[in-house]
């Protein structure tokens, strides 16, 4: 097969412009299902079984169900029912763009839940006595010791979690939208050079994907300046 | 819905069926890979240790969805192109089953080649030190030492690979392969009730999920019943 620099160089531009919707539908997914996961991931400590179960049950059907199923049913599911196609909601959940935020938040929330309780959990029994033998309760106590041990415990599978939100977001294009593998499956269809195509959005997704990573490599390096050794400390 | 005459179950049963051969395939296949993967990121041989760190790096950074339309529109095009040859004309379809497993066999073999090395490294390499003083040679070595450990040892990282394969099976609809997802997206279109058959398609894909959970579970069960657990 022939290469061809022009069309590759073509398409690289055409794909460039679906990273803006690509990155808007990862945003605004990953904020609003990091606060859905903060709440289930309290539920699922709070030790109370009446929040622990539904907690678990949400978990178990959204990371046991295909991302596809849950977004076709928002997109197409909700029509047929008519209560809610002529409620406020409608202008809403027609959209195919609020569509695909709404489940991709709904399943990153299980996914993060999870993640948010592991660095809950690993927060060492004694810095919490500690912190209350120097009398510190309640919301200082979480804000002042729990919450930037949980958060620098979560960093790393927390950057899984947003690397896979960006693949996840190439889901949206089987509702239309236009986004980068959007983009790229109508390239394909209208040219039937899938290889060329393919290249330049993996090499797009790629790109987005180190960026990502590199960012929570540099947060986590931030965050955690006693485990280096002493002469990388800068004072 | 349900099993009458002009009911959808038994359709829709039957898809489930196809949607568990497609990704037990490309788990297979994936499993295969990601072998190979990890055997050779601990060759040797720089060129082979940095081409399974490639495949393993772009696979697991690229959207599934994109994987399987290059697999699909790639080998089609090849395939017209062939027949083009012998004087057919248009478009041929490649094999959506085909096509659709081994995309999602590359896809989770760069996933199962990092649980299968980690799993490796897991060893304690007094082991392999050990067989290495009785003079076994490579290929016995890793039958008799390797393999039995690093297997008990990937089993829950495997699970998890699956639990993903089944999922992204899902994506296999949009080549057109009547599996599950396609079947509810069918029902859904010439009955109108969306909302009733991507609800089933899902109760079907969690109990999948769960049954097979359960598989795994006892699996692990089985391969950790010699194993003393410090906590």
């Amino acid at each position: 097969m022939p290469f061809d620099l022009p069309f590759l160089a073509e398409s690289f531009v055409a794909l460039l412009k679906g990273i803006p919707l690509t990155l808007q539908l990862t945003v605004l997914s990953v904020v609003a299902g990091g606060i859905l996961a903060f709440a289930l991931a309290f539920m699922r400590i709070s030790g109370k079984w009446w929040l622990d179960a539904p907690a678990q049950f949400y978990i178990f059907v959204f990371r046991g169900t295909p991302l596809l199923v849950q977004i076709y049913i928002i997109y197409y599911g909700l029509s047929q029912f008519p209560v809610l196609r002529h409620s406020f909601l409608w202008p809403f959940l027609r959209e195919a763009y609020w569509c695909a935020v709404l489940a991709l938040a709904f399943n990153t929330a299980a996914y993060s839940a999870e993640i948010i309780r592991g660095g809950l959990l690993s927060v060492p029994a004694g810095q919490v006595e500690a912190a209350r033998a120097c009398g510190m309760s309640g919301l200082l106590l979480f804000r002042r010791i729990v919450m930037p041990l949980a958060l620098r415990q979560m960093l790393p599978g927390y950057s899984n979690e947003i690397i896979l939100m960006v693949k996840s977001t190439a889901l949206a294009s089987t509702i239309t939208l236009l986004e980068i593998t959007g983009i790229a499956a109508k390239l394909i269809s209208e040219s039937y050079r899938p290889v060329e195509v393919f290249i330049c959005a993996g090499a797009i997704y790629l790109a987005i994907n180190f960026l990502v990573a590199r960012l929570f490599a540099w947060l986590e390096y931030t965050v955690s300046p006693e485990t280096r050794k002493p002469e990388e400390r800068r004072a | 819905m349900g099993f009458g005459p002009d009911g959808w179950g038994y359709s829709l049963l039957a898809a489930t069926g196809v949607t568990v051969a497609v990704a037990g395939c490309g788990f297979l296949v994936g499993a295969m890979l990601g072998c190979l993967g990890a055997a050779a990121s601990f060759s040797r041989f720089r060129a082979l240790r940095s081409s399974a760190d490639i495949y393993t790096t772009l696979l697991r950074g690229i959207p599934d969805l994109l994987v399987i339309y290059l697999f699909y529109f790639g080998s089609s095009s090849l395939i017209s192109s062939v027949g083009a040859l012998f004087g057919a004309e248009g478009f041929v379809g490649a094999p959506a089953f085909l096509t659709g497993a081994l995309a999602i066999g590359v896809v989770s073999g760069a996933y199962q080649m990092q649980v299968f090395r980690g799993a490796v490294l897991a060893l304690p390499k007094g082991e392999i030190e050990a067989g290495r003083a009785y003079g076994m040679p490579p290929l016995l070595l890793f039958r008799r030492i390797v393999l039995p450990q690093a297997a008990r040892f990937a089993i829950p990282g495997v699970g998890n690979v699956w639990q993903l394969v089944l999922k992204e099976s899902a994506l296999i609809s949009v080549i057109g392969l009547v599996e599950l997802m396609r079947q509810a997206q069918i029902g859904a279109g010439s009955t109108r009730q969306p909302f009733s058959f991507y609800l089933t398609a899902g109760v079907l894909y969690l109990l999948i999920a769960f049954v097979s959970g359960r598989g795994f579970k006892l699996a692990e069960q089985r391969a950790m019943r010699g194993i003393r657990r410090a906590v």
